[in-house]
């Protein structure tokens, strides 16, 4: 059993299996991420880097194994506070995920919204945090309207405007171009400075040897242990 | 956070516009049809009161009874569940009136040689009794008695006018109840296509951290906007119709007969009240079908 009063600890999981019907996807993952951590899954297409994040925010239950997030046990969340667990997330989608017929400003502050905010904090917060991607401008605008790296920019705001304990990030540089995928790891890179725990799914080996971190790599599902690395923003791993 | 869910539920109004006017006109015509059958009901209703008010039972009496059985036969009339006054007409008395009322035929009256006239009870009823079946029930007791002769109770078309009233009445209870559930089930429809066609940005609400109350009941007000206000559509339409057929029906054959009444405030109240009702319903249906996943 897995001690739920772990302190330093903002992820652990214990013996996890997922599989997809008969498929397996994530084969007896065990692994441990403190608060704080710079950390990217990375491996090949298809080896459950994703379903490895799904798991974490309960898009996706776990067939065997326990999930802990912040000393919360994942069996044992209700349905009910699944809304709860996932306010502890920023969550950075590929596809970006943006309500289309929704303003920037909007898209942004749905998350507040969501969690019951007085509507003077919300005008105030997604104000900064815009400012803080760069979209205080554009803050009226359609997300259509945008390209690529400015909807991740606002993708980013809607990550951290609630002021998460984790950052989760399934290839968020995956469709945008050198200029935009190094502005938004420089904003991933600046929250995680100022304290949050930031997860980031990719299998782009350039990003990881240019941005540097803790990495994790996923083969066919399994955990492989002896790829672990630890450096440095600045030093190359590969 | 109450304006916000009234905010959004609008957007979502007009963005699908085209679905939503399609279920409002659903709506407005469902509560046309339910309403007016209402409005008929109740006149009907007022006329037939009016009617059975003047409702009364006549028993003529045979010739030369004593006066002293007179009074006894009158106590024992009176007696009868659901009397409410006997008043005795003496065949003299109903000569008089008669010849009154008809001045200007006097001259038929000059060829008689006798009053042909009986003497009478006019006897009315209580107003619970003004059933068609209980004055039925009551003028076959007063016409078995030995010293009537005939017993009247006014117009037998009544009768069955009656009947007919309450054949409609069912009808209509039935009618409303199949128009109740088709308005439940469009208004559960188009919700449903507006959710289907919402699904992306539900899930995103869901992947934010939004609870499920956040993301319903924008939709549950829609629901009872799109109730209130089809309701409010199809009363006004009601109300331009029944101004037409009113200044018709007062110019026309039944002038100052009865006075027809448009809908009650408490009526259009309680109307308007359960066209909301629908639109919740509708919600809550469809809701409960898309969301459960």
């Amino acid at each position: 059993m897995i001690d739920a009063n772990e302190k330093s600890s903002v992820i652990r999981m214990f013996h996890v299996h997922h599989n997809y019907g008969i498929q397996k996807a994530l084969i007896d993952i065990t692994l441990d991420i403190p608060k704080n951590d710079f950390v990217f899954i990375t491996g090949p297409s298809g080896a459950g880097k994703t379903t490895l994040l799904k798991l974490l925010y309960l898009a996706e239950a776990v067939t065997e194994g326990q999930v802990l997030i912040d000393g919360m046990n994942l069996s044992r969340v209700p349905r009910k506070r699944i809304p709860l667990l996932r306010r502890k997330f920023g969550i950075i989608f590929q596809d970006y995920k943006l309500i289309a017929n929704r303003t920037v400003f909007d898209n942004v502050s749905l998350v507040l919204e969501a969690a019951g905010k007085k509507r003077r904090l919300i005008l105030k917060k997604v104000r900064s945090v815009l400012r803080l991607v760069g979209m205080e401008d554009r803050q009226t605008a359609l997300p259509l309207s945008l390209s690529g790296g400015e909807q991740q920019r606002v993708a980013v705001a809607r990550a951290l405007v609630g002021d998460p304990k984790i950052i989760l990030a399934d290839e968020p540089t995956g469709s945008l171009d050198d200029d935009s995928a190094g502005i938004i790891m420089d904003l991933l890179k600046d929250v995680h400075i100022r304290g949050t725990t930031v997860i980031i799914a990719t299998h782009d080996k350039d990003l990881i040897r240019k941005t540097g971190g803790r990495v994790l790599f996923l083969k066919e599902g399994r955990l492989d242990t002896s790829s672990f690395v630890e450096k440095d923003y600045d030093n190359s791993i590969f | 956070m109450t304006i916000l869910f009234f905010k959004r539920a609008i957007e979502d109004f007009r963005n699908n516009r085209l679905l939503n006017v399609v279920t409002l006109l659903t709506v407005s015509l469902s509560i046309l049809i339910v309403s007016a059958f209402v409005l008929f009901f109740i006149n009907t209703s007022e006329i037939m009161n009016f009617w059975k008010k003047g409702l009364r039972v006549m028993a003529y009496l045979k010739a030369d009874i004593p006066g002293s059985e007179l009074l006894d036969l009158r106590r024992q009339i009176q007696t009868l569940s659901g009397v409410e006054s006997v008043i005795f007409i003496s065949k003299d008395d109903a000569y008089k009136q008669l010849k009154a009322q008809m001045k200007r035929q006097a001259s038929l009256f000059d060829n008689l040689d006798k009053n042909p006239l009986p003497d009478a009870f006019e006897i009315r009823m209580s107003p619970s009794t003004r059933s068609w079946e209980k004055v039925e029930f009551l003028a076959t007791q007063i016409e078995s008695r030995d010293e009537v002769e005939e017993v009247e109770y006014g117009q037998k078309w009544l009768g069955r006018f009656t009947q007919i009233f309450d054949l409609f009445t069912l009808t209509g209870y039935a009618m409303c109840t199949i128009f109740f559930m088709a308005a439940v089930f469009i208004m559960a429809n188009t919700i449903r296509l507006v959710i289907y066609s919402r699904r992306d940005e539900i899930e995103i609400m869901r992947l934010v951290g939004a609870a499920e109350r956040f993301i319903k009941i924008p939709f549950y007000i829609q629901g009872l906007l799109q109730g209130a206000l089809g309701a409010c559509i199809g009363l006004a339409i009601l109300f331009v119709a029944f101004l037409f057929m009113a200044s018709n029906i007062e110019r026309g054959f039944f002038s100052g007969l009865f006075n027809i009444q448009f809908l009650s405030p408490l009526f259009l109240g309680i109307i308007i009240l359960i066209s909301m009702l629908v639109g919740w319903l509708g919600s809550y249906l469809s809701l409960k079908q898309f969301l459960k996943g």
